[in-house]
């Protein structure tokens, strides 16, 4: 027996669970950060709480890292067999035909929210955790209001951010409503499942614009 | 209609390959492609040219047999039919018509557009039946009672034809679509129910074994699909399987 963790079936399973516990991330991620449109204070206490509370810094945030690590890696290993499944590839092949630019092009989409990951740590996580644990600063919970919008000055990261929640978005308008399929969720809320996975997927990441572009231009 | 056709042409599995252009003219729109592919094989056998092969049978669309990568779609670019119940009006005059065969791992070339789908006669081997008694004394089937959407589901299943289209459309090659209408077609019936852990577990893995690729959800199989199976018995064999898994 190949057993469930050779299955091809597990995997995509792991990659859907993986995947939803990423967008339930993406959803807390998005409130806090809105908070900081309308109130400095508010931001900077919900800030405060994510970088010091010991169950979120040691053991949520190491879920999340995995959890992240697991899904791109899965990605990889399952875009290396599918390619793997058909050596010779046709000289003609009309995709668009039968299936959505957004389904056939995961690993694309996928590759640069990872590349925008890696921006997006060296742009927070890193000075946050040299902030905290390296350096030992004193605490001060009024500091996140003015970094993070210190950050969006720039109209290149500013610009880079926006084209990475491009490319998110078309992530999720696929992967969200995907991932209750490969689960094995089909039945009569399936369709209403769908439109809210869509309305999802263009929300949040246009949100995330949205705070994006506000401090862009409140700080021009 | 004159028409301009790219065909692959392999002389055997271990050869490389290529398109090679053939013109065909005064095609009749009433023609099916198998026709109209018959009356260039004897263009070229009169020249003393070999034939290009193709595989075919009932020519009704209930065998599965014929097959063809047309223009980039399986079955060519009309919806839920097969190559032979494709017709030449579906082109116009003056097209450039490019025929592949279907491409996969599992599917390898014998020759030209004829490729060995075995593969799937292994998946099927692996639990795709129900094991009855047959001494003689065997239940009539119909006194087994089923729930009317249940028989309608597994009827539907049972359609697939095992032509390989899910598999050519599909950007992973895969055969999810095919073996999860199998998987369907007994797992919904009383009769299927006994075997359905073993049979399920088995199937996947002969389709991983296989080298087919899995599913990106993209739907492209069932758009493909000249019977129009549906997702939603992928879905069922992904439930079967983690269920089965468990137990
Ligand atoms: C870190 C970089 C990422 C990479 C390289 C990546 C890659 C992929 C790939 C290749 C797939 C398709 C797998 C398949 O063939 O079925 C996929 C699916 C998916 N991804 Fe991502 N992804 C990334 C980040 C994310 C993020 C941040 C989220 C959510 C906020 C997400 C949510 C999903 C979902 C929900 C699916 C659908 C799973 C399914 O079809 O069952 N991904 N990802
Ligand atoms: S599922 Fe459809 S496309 Fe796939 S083998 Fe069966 S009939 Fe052909
Ligand atoms: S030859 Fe039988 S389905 Fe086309």
């Amino acid at each position: 027996m190949g057993g469930i963790f050779n299955s091809s079936i597990a995997r995509k399973v792991a990659m859907a669970l993986s995947g939803l516990f990423l967008v339930i991330f993406l959803l807390l991620h998005f409130i806090i950060n809105f908070t900081s449109v309308f109130s400095a204070d508010v931001f900077n206490e919900y800030s405060h709480f994510m970088g010091t509370n010991v169950l979120i810094q040691f053991l949520l945030q190491p879920i999340l890292i995995l959890g992240v690590i697991l899904h791109f890696v899965l990605g990889f290993v399952l875009e290396y067999r599918n390619r793997s499944a058909r050596p010779i590839n046709y000289v003609r092949f009309n995709g668009s035909a039968n299936s959505s630019w957004m389904s056939r092009n995961m690993i694309y989409s996928g590759l640069v929210i990872l590349a925008f990951l890696g921006l997006h740590f060296y742009d927070f996580w890193i000075p946050e955790v040299v902030h905290k644990y390296i350096e030992s600063h004193p605490d001060d919970p009024f500091r996140y209001y003015h970094e993070t919008v210190a950050k969006f000055e720039s109209p290149v990261r500013t610009g880079l951010y926006v084209l990475s929640f491009v490319l998110l978005s078309l992530h999720l308008y696929h992967g969200f409503s995907s991932s209750f399929q490969s689960m094995g969720w089909a039945n009569k809320y399936a369709k209403g499942l769908r439109g809210f996975t869509v309305a999802y997927a263009i929300l949040i990441p246009l949100g995330f614009i949205f705070i994006a572009l506000y401090h862009y231009f409140n700080n021009v | 209609m004159n028409l301009t056709l790219k065909i692959w042409r392999q002389k055997n599995a271990t050869t490389k390959g290529k398109l090679q252009t053939y013109p065909i003219s005064d095609v009749s729109p009433d023609m099916s492609f198998l026709e109209m592919l018959d009356v260039l094989n004897e263009e070229l056998i009169e020249k003393g040219e070999e034939p290009v092969v193709f595989d075919h049978d009932c020519r009704e669309g209930i065998c599965g047999t014929c097959s063809l990568q047309i223009n980039g779609e399986p079955h060519g670019p009309d919806r839920a039919i097969t190559t032979c119940q494709l017709h030449m009006r579906m082109f116009k005059d003056g097209d450039t018509i490019t025929i592949e065969p279907f491409r996969a791992a599992a599917f390898p070339v014998i020759k030209d557009l004829m490729v060995n789908r075995d593969s799937f006669e292994r998946i099927q081997q692996a639990g795709g039946y129900v094991s009855v008694n047959t001494s003689g004394n065997t239940q009539d089937a119909n006194s087994i009672p089923v729930q009317k959407n249940n028989a309608d589901d597994a009827f539907d299943a049972a359609t697939c034809i095992g032509c390989g289209a899910c598999v050519a459309a599909c950007k992973n090659a895969s055969a999810m679509l095919f073996t999860a209408a199998k998987v369907s077609q007994f797992a919904l019936l009383p009769q299927g129910k006994v075997e359905a852990t073993r049979r399920v577990l088995a199937m996947v893995e002969q389709m991983d074994k296989e080298g087919f690729g899995n599913c990106t959800n993209t739907g492209a199989c069932e758009i493909e699909c000249p019977k129009g199976i549906s997702l939603d018995n992928i879905a069922r064999m992904n439930r079967e399987y983690l269920s089965a898994s468990m137990k």
